[in-house]
């Protein structure tokens, strides 16, 4: 296990350097002059060419490139012009929130999906599979930035159940409890998509696994049918899908920014939106390397737990 | 064309295709259509409701009719969800046919490329992409293009993979033909219904991903308008008047909707193989459908530990139901061996599993007949009851240890599930009784091999765990299903003195499934053999060897090698059994039997109880045994 381990930290190297190889091109082959949309276009030649030095920009792109992840290894992301502080002080400050409703989004959608395809698989093609089925599709097509609209107008506005958005902070605010009030809405718009995505991939996993022989020697054994389903099915078909649970985390992280722009929670996909809206490129390019550094991390810890449920990948 | 038949037999596809047309329509139509100017406003007429004269879908904050706006703006969202497909499909599609071509350092170089996109949170790649080139719709489609590049690119390398190593690409490539030319001809067509499946489950993805940015402001910039947009602009009044946002909420929920129905449609039809791999996970027991025929006739032994009557299970196939077995009688005393032989698809096997009801449902049911195992009718019982049976009064050893035993559970937790402890008896007396099986079926080092996975055993050992299990509570009968064929000869042999062993120290009765008739001669008291569903003879099994009466025993005992005589020859039977849909009216082996006459086809042949203890399928029986002796 071990040595399996280290042998998925090393993969997760060359595409960490990918990363960090895409964002940084992203950002330096931004068209126009960065120097010249900070300053203004009143700027004079040279103090566009004072920053340019400043900034690096007037050196070669490998040097450049260096130069930029060497201070990012040591936490300098440069500064937020707009908002006059370090990228880094402002991408952490931002990133509890983003974990917080991503982590809750993420449990939703593997509760009810793992469910909704066991479910479904379980009574294949009767109507129970059936209306999961198209739940599941509705659940897939779903724009969560309108569903989140909708959650809002009726138990937030209409019913008042809920607060319309916002978050209060963990300590210091209102505890726990409202913590949790805010983040109910949030978190299942959030989920929707990814509860339909996982709920398609277990019913397929699942009805792969219930052909398999071995499903018919426990039940040849009499082992209980509710064991069958759950120790050995399920069991089985968490191999194929607990690396998808990993790159749902993906789509989870992707589409806070939609639920935190709609439900102003203080996160990093806000964060984004609004760095994008103010040019303030740095704040955008430390925001992106952040959340795409902790999705390469999640799916290296989804292949762990898929090695520890399957003996044979360990070999 | 067949695609287009298999579309159209899928209700939801066509529900999804009917509404795409529609909002296909609505798109080309819209310049056509008797619609104020959506671009109009009318400070006077600010957030009118649904139904306010003259604007059937009220107006936004600017007094524009929201109607109007909602078809222009699905206009848009419709021709840059296209254009972002295909941008998507020809970039991706490039990519992965390139890898699979060229393999080597290029297929690595496109791949680790490929990878790295795949690396970032989907959505989070398109922001950086927005955020380096400013918003605006071109752009955000743009950056949704290149996110779903990944997908096209590996799913057509995959498949085109396969297809560059094929015979006829390599006579192009001898041919002289370019590369070009080779991937434009060859390959493409190949992979072209892959491509369209992919873009077909993507296509509403991109829509509703490329809205979202022009919801965040990211996308369409004012005057321009698409359907995120104007969400994005409903959001803002979302409480005061909330049908601006809910129109073109409801429409791209209801354009992705009819998109992911067509798509999963067509992936269906293009791809039966998908569909082949959703049709029909076993359920727990065999359907039982007896009908009005009822239990099986005739009296029923009640000294036999197993008495079969008139066992018919039938498959359904894409053309009917029809008997994979029928009309199958035996008993099985205790302590006796009876061996079942047959060719593959003769229903052995099929009559193995239907004595607990494991035969898969679907295809399966059992129609007919009565399978009493210590008096109880099997066929008759609840779930539950039928659990308990199984693995107690009668367990089953199957074919392939590798495949039958769960790969994901230690070999010990295996054979502990196997075991029925007493009232009282505790997991540690469950464990010495799992170590104790272990040593009787001849595994050495139990200890080791408790711990260990299935894959980390040999072949033999395996199923030295499949025999464990199945002794566990001293059934009945023990069922084994071809358990020597998987193995090599070596261990075959050493398996068959396992059973020997078993049927000397235990007394349990055995039915032996094998195509084999020399390993059942050696082991069975008695033989039955199946032909395409049927007993065709049945009797002691050295008897039944030596002085076979059917004309399918006797080819069937003809074609088994000997041991010690490598060179007797063997002959093969000509022909094939017939499919289960196909059977002929009169005796099933008529078409490949020498000695057939007319009267061998004319109808049903009965199982005539041929001499003591002796039954067979053959009108010639008589004739036909004195010519052989």
């Amino acid at each position: 296990m071990t040595a399996y381990a280290l042998r998925r930290l090393a993969l997760a190297v060359p595409v960490l350097f990918g990363v960090t190889v895409v964002v940084f091109l992203v950002i330096a082959l931004v068209p126009g002059d960065p120097a010249l949309a900070i300053l203004g276009s009143y700027a004079t030649p040279e103090s566009v060419a004072r920053l340019n030095a400043e900034l690096g920009l007037d050196r070669s792109l490998p040097a450049r490139y260096l130069a930029w992840v060497g201070a990012a290894l040591t936490g300098d992301l440069g500064r937020s012009y707009a908002l006059d502080r370090p990228v880094l002080d402002e991408v952490l400050e931002r990133l509890g929130p983003t974990l917080i409703l991503a982590a809750a989004a993420l449990t939703l959608s593997v509760l009810f999906g793992l469910a909704a395809g066991v479910a479904s698989a379980v009574r294949q093609n009767g109507w129970v599979d059936r209306t999961i089925g198209l739940a599941l599709l509705l659940g897939v097509s779903t724009p969560s930035f309108f569903l989140g609209l909708l959650l809002i107008l009726w138990l937030a506005v209409g019913l008042g159940w809920f607060p319309t958005g916002g978050m209060s902070a963990l300590f210091g605010g209102g505890g726990v409890v409202d913590l949790l009030r805010h983040l109910v809405l949030p978190a299942v718009t959030l989920a929707v998509v990814a509860t339909a995505i996982l709920g398609r991939l277990t019913r397929a996993a699942m009805l792969e696994v219930l052909r398999q022989d071995f499903v018919r020697t426990a039940r040849a054994k009499g082992v209980e049918e509710d064991r069958v389903i759950s120790v050995h099915a399920l069991k089985s078909a968490l191999v194929a899908v607990v690396p998808v649970i990993g790159l749902q985390a993906g789509y989870v992280l992707g589409g806070a920014v939609y639920v935190e722009t709609v439900f102003q929670w203080p996160g990093v996909g806000r964060m984004l939106v609004e760095a994008i809206g103010r040019r303030d490129i740095l704040l955008v390019q430390g925001g992106v390397l952040a959340l795409a550094t902790l999705y390469v991390a999640i799916n290296v810890v989804a292949d762990l737990a898929q090695a520890a449920l399957d003996p044979r990948l360990e070999a | 064309m067949s695609v287009l038949v298999r579309l159209a037999r899928q209700p939801f596809a066509l529900a999804g295709l009917a509404l795409v047309a529609v909002f296909a329509a609505l798109a080309l139509a819209a310049p056509l259509l008797p619609l104020p100017d959506p671009d109009a406003t009318e400070p006077a007429n600010r957030l009118a409701a649904l139904g306010a004269a003259g604007h059937l879908l009220g107006t936004d904050q600017l007094g524009r009719d929201v109607l109007a706006r909602l078809i222009f703006g699905l206009r848009v969202s419709l021709a840059v969800g296209v254009a972002a497909t295909l941008a998507a499909a020809l970039v991706g599609g490039t990519v992965g046919l390139v890898a699979a071509f060229y393999g080597r350092w290029v297929d690595g170089l496109l791949m680790r490329l490929v990878d790295v996109l795949m690396a970032f949170p989907y959505l989070l790649l398109a922001l950086a992409v927005v955020a380096a080139l400013g918003p605006g719709l071109t752009n955000a489609a743009l950056a949704i293009a290149i996110v779903n590049v990944p997908f096209f690119a590996r799913a057509v390398r995959g498949q085109a993979l396969g297809i560059v190593r094929q015979d006829y690409v390599a006579a192009a490539r001898l041919a002289g033909f370019s590369d070009l030319r080779i991937l434009l001809s060859e390959v493409l067509p190949n992979v072209a219904p892959l491509l369209i499946v992919t873009a077909a489950t993507t296509i509403g993805w991109m829509i509703l991903e490329t809205a979202g940015l022009s919801f965040l402001g990211l996308g369409a910039q004012p005057p321009q308008a698409d359907l995120g947009s104007m969400l994005g602009d409903g959001h803002k009044v979302v409480v005061a008047a909330p049908h601006v946002a809910a129109a073109p909420g409801v429409v791209v929920f209801v354009l992705v909707v009819g998109l992911n129905l067509l798509g999963d449609g067509l992936r269906d039809a293009l791809d039966p193989r998908m569909k082949g791999v959703e049709s029909g996970a076993p359920q727990p027991a065999t359907r039982v459908e007896r009908g009005m025929t009822g239990a099986g006739s005739g009296p029923n032994d009640s000294a036999a530990v197993l008495d079969v009557r008139a066992l018919t299970t039938a498959f359904a196939t894409p053309r009917g139901s029809f008997p994979a077995i029928r009309d199958v009688s035996f008993t099985l005393q205790a302590g006796e061996a009876l061996g079942i032989v047959g060719e593959s698809g003769s229903g052995k096997s099929v009559t193995a599993l239907s004595l607990a009801r494991l035969a898969p449902t679907p295809p399966g049911t059992i129609v007919s007949g009565e399978v009493r195992i210590g008096g109880a009718d099997v066929l008759g019982l609840g779930l539950d009851r039928l659990r308990r049976l199984r693995g107690d009064r009668i367990a089953y050893v199957f074919q392939d240890p590798l495949t039958t035993l769960n790969p994901l559970m230690r070999i010990e937790a295996q054979i502990v599930e196997a075991i029925r402890p007493a009232p009282g008896e505790g997991a540690k007396a469950v464990r010495t009784r799992a170590s104790a099986l272990m040593a009787d079926v001849g595994l050495p080092d139990p200890e080791r091999i408790a711990r260990a996975y299935p894959h980390e055993l040999s072949g033999g050992q395996r199923q030295r765990v499949g025999v464990a299990m199945a002794l566990a509570n001293a059934p009945d009968v023990l069922v084994a299903d071809e358990p020597t064929t998987a193995l090599d000869a070596t261990t075959q042999g050493r398996i068959l003195e396992l059973f020997a062993r078993i049927r000397r120290e235990r007394g349990a009765a055995l039915i032996f499934v094998s195509h084999d008739v020399g390993v059942v001669a050696c082991l069975c008291d008695r033989i039955v053999v199946m032909y395409a569903g049927e007993i065709v003879e049945e009797g002691p099994a050295r008897v039944v060897a030596a002085r076979p009466l059917h004309p399918y025993a006797a080819r069937l005992i003809a074609c088994a090698p000997r041991l010690g005589q490598p060179d007797k020859s063997l002959a093969p039977i000509p022909g094939a059994p017939p499919a289960i849909d196909a059977r002929p009216d009169g005796c099933a082996f008529a078409p490949r039997c020498d000695h057939a006459v007319a009267a061998c086809r004319a109808g049903p042949i009965g199982l005539e109880e041929a001499m003591e203890g002796r039954r067979v399928r053959c009108i010639r029986w008589r004739e036909l045994s004195g010519e052989a002796a």
